[in-house]
């Protein structure tokens, strides 16, 4: 039997925003599975974002959703979830949102290390505005604003948030769909900070700049950059240059979650009351 | 039974205030002169179950507590100059999402680092107009300590009732000052609760304007599903470009204040019966005003002075009444005439205003304000 993902979606809000051949449409397909998979209770699951195209996801999702100011996303879920740990808080978002305006926030969400999952939605363009380079635009690329090519080098946003502190770091593409959902389960899952990093296309302003010729192309691209670290685990440097890592790339199940180490801030100030 | 009393300092009475309206979530990031807010609450919130959050800078601080608003807590941060431009994106943000929350900003010199700790008036324009687009704005200048304790208390009620940011600006010598408090007993002085929705969770709606113009305002985790964005929006809370809700939304929102002046705006009018020069005086310069108006009295010159507590909603009707029967209005302000340019547009030219501006980190002493009342003519 199909899959019903309308009881999960807020009536009358299709179509979405998202052109043709975008991956965000998998990636919300994926999480309303990941979801159901784990029963979120929608009045209890708080869904929040930034700006931008992929930041318009939680507008379709039925639950408390959150939609925030450009790159805030973290910063404003901290404050729910902080207010309220008992309720389940995932935050959706783009590269440019996630790390360039709002990388502050992120690289301190993952450092506090706070029970939320945080979908990264990385189609390497800020798409929203046009197809300017982000800070994960592949150097040399084109975008509106490096018509001559990129000049900058690009985040690994992974190894950013293991860098910061993040406990539960995955990745998947947009062309791996079935994937999605179960990396997605498993890090709301994981008690921690949890980032799960979707590489996602952009035809309209990305695709088009850089000589794809059509979305199939693009999404033949992230089939075949991508290697599941199992895999690459038998695979020499050599073989894997130019590859990316999928699936669970980091897991550290010993440090502290922030909501549950100010629950004994409050226990050792109501004892010394 | 006696009522508590302390020595306290400005800030460290502003906490004490919020707590007692029930704040019970501080977002913040260190900033001079306002640091001890978030020391006291880092210290008194856990102990009653709150939660302290030191974020990882301004723009942090204002997300986590509009984001704690919305999940149903009371919130509050503190900050100054600079802390408060950063925090313009977000109070915009809760300005059109109408997130109640309370901003308590101490006014040091600027612009930019300027002199973080000296006094200043200079943020009260930025009150009004430092976030972008029309938005309502309330901002509560107290004078004293006792003042700043119960403004921050009147802060929360307003934020509740209006669903909106109020700010309460002391200027650096109010929050830095210590001086007696008594505190009141639990219960006497009113506590506004957030206007809870009547309806059942399927048919709610976070914009609801068959309630009025102040829709009230679930709490996320409590059964009530909805969607709250920075963008303009229809009732139900989602995204809209129609003209005609875009404009009759905007006009509610600044209407929510504009239509309550009368119950928002608060002053304090000092020997005005018959009072020939008057001075209009705000935060700690009016404590140097009041004693500047004693000595005129002394010298038979029939000064008075009207202080602004409430200087958003601007007290326009009361100066517009006063500046018809005065021959001058005197204004002294730590900044180059902020408030000065208020007076001259409600004064009509009625009345000369005559500005005292001092932007040097130095308070405006009685002298400096006995002289300009005696040059009105």
């Amino acid at each position: 039997m199909a899959f019903e993902y309308e009881k999960y979606l807020r009536p009358g809000k299709l179509p979405h925003i998202w052109c043709p051949g975008c991956g965000h449409g998998i990636v919300m397909k994926g999480l309303i599975r990941a979801m159901d998979t784990l029963k979120l209770k929608k009045e209890e699951t708080a869904l929040v974002s930034g700006i931008g195209c992929a930041s318009r996801l939680p507008g379709y999702i039925d639950c408390c959703t959150l939609h925030t100011a450009h790159g805030r996303a973290a910063a404003f879920a901290t404050g729910v979830k902080l207010a309220k740990p008992e309720m389940n808080v995932i935050l959706v978002g783009g590269d440019g949102d996630g790390t360039a305006i709002g990388g502050n926030h992120f690289i301190h969400a993952c450092r506090r290390n706070i029970n939320m999952t945080y979908i990264i939605m990385n189609n390497y363009i800020y798409g929203m505005t046009g197809g300017q380079f982000s800070p994960c635009t592949p150097t040399g690329h084109k975008a509106s604003t490096t018509p001559y090519g990129n000049p900058d080098p690009g985040f690994d946003i992974a190894k950013l948030a293991i860098g910061a502190g993040a406990t539960f770091v995955a990745r998947g593409t947009a062309f791996h769909a079935n994937q999605i959902d179960k990396l997605i389960v498993e890090a709301i899952q994981h008690k921690g900070f949890s980032v799960v990093e979707i590489l996602d296309d952009c035809p309209t302003t990305y695709g088009r700049r850089n000589k794809y010729k059509s979305v199939i192309e693009m999404m033949n691209r992230l089939k075949e950059v991508a290697v599941p670290v199992k895999a690459a685990e038998k695979m020499t440097a050599e073989q894997l240059q130019g590859k990316v890592l999928t699936g669970v790339l980091y897991k550290d199940e010993t440090k502290p979650e922030y909501t549950a180490e100010y629950a004994k801030v409050i226990e050792r100030a109501t004892a010394a009351k | 039974m006696s009522k508590k009393v302390a020595f306290l300092q400005g800030n460290e009475a502003a906490a004490h205030g919020a707590l007692y309206a029930g704040c019970n979530f501080f977002g913040g990031y260190p900033i001079t002169p306002s640091t001890e807010v978030a020391e006291v609450m880092s210290i008194e919130l856990p102990k009653i179950g709150g939660k302290f959050i030191q974020m990882e800078d301004e723009i942090g601080a204002m997300a986590a507590i509009l984001g704690a608003s919305l999940a149903g807590s009371k919130v509050l941060t503190s900050t100054s100059g600079p802390g408060l431009s950063l925090k313009q994106e977000l109070i915009g943000y809760g300005c059109i999402a109408e997130i109640p929350c309370v901003v308590y900003n101490v006014m040091r010199g600027g612009p930019s680092t300027g002199m973080p700790t000296g006094p200043s008036q200079s943020d009260v324009m930025c009150a009004k107009w430092g976030t972008h687009g029309d938005h309502p704005a309330i901002c509560l200048t107290p004078a004293s300590v006792q003042e700043t304790y119960e403004e921050v208390i009147r802060a929360f009620n307003l934020s509740e009732k209006y669903r909106t940011p109020v700010m309460v600006m002391p200027d650096e010598i109010v929050a830095h000052m210590r001086e007696r408090i008594v505190f009141p007993e639990q219960g006497e002085i009113e506590v506004v609760p957030r206007k809870s929705p009547t309806v059942p969770p399927e048919q709610y709606k976070p914009y609801d304007t068959s309630f009025g113009d102040v829709p009230p305002l679930a709490a996320f985790g409590s059964g009530y599903k909805f969607h709250v964005t920075g963008l303009n929006k229809m009732q139900d809370g989602f995204p809209t470009t129609k003209a005609e809700i875009v404009q009759a939304e905007e006009e509610r929102q600044v209407r929510k204040v504009d239509a309550n002046i009368d119950d928002i705006v608060t002053f304090e009018e000092y020997l005005l019966d018959d009072v020939e020069v008057l001075v209009v005086a705000y935060g700690s310069t009016s404590r140097s005003a009041r004693y500047a108006v004693n000595i005129a009295r002394e010298q038979g010159i029939k000064a008075g002075m009207f202080r602004i507590k409430t200087f958003w909603p601007f007290p326009d009707k009361q100066i517009k009444a006063l500046a018809g029967r005065v021959k001058g209005i005197v204004i002294p302000e730590m900044n180059l005439g902020m408030c000065s340019l208020e007076l001259e547009r409600c004064a009509q030219g009625k009345a000369p205003v005559l500005g005292i501006f001092r932007v040097d980190g130095e308070p405006i002493n009685p002298d400096q304000i006995l002289d300009k009342i005696k040059e009105v003519k």
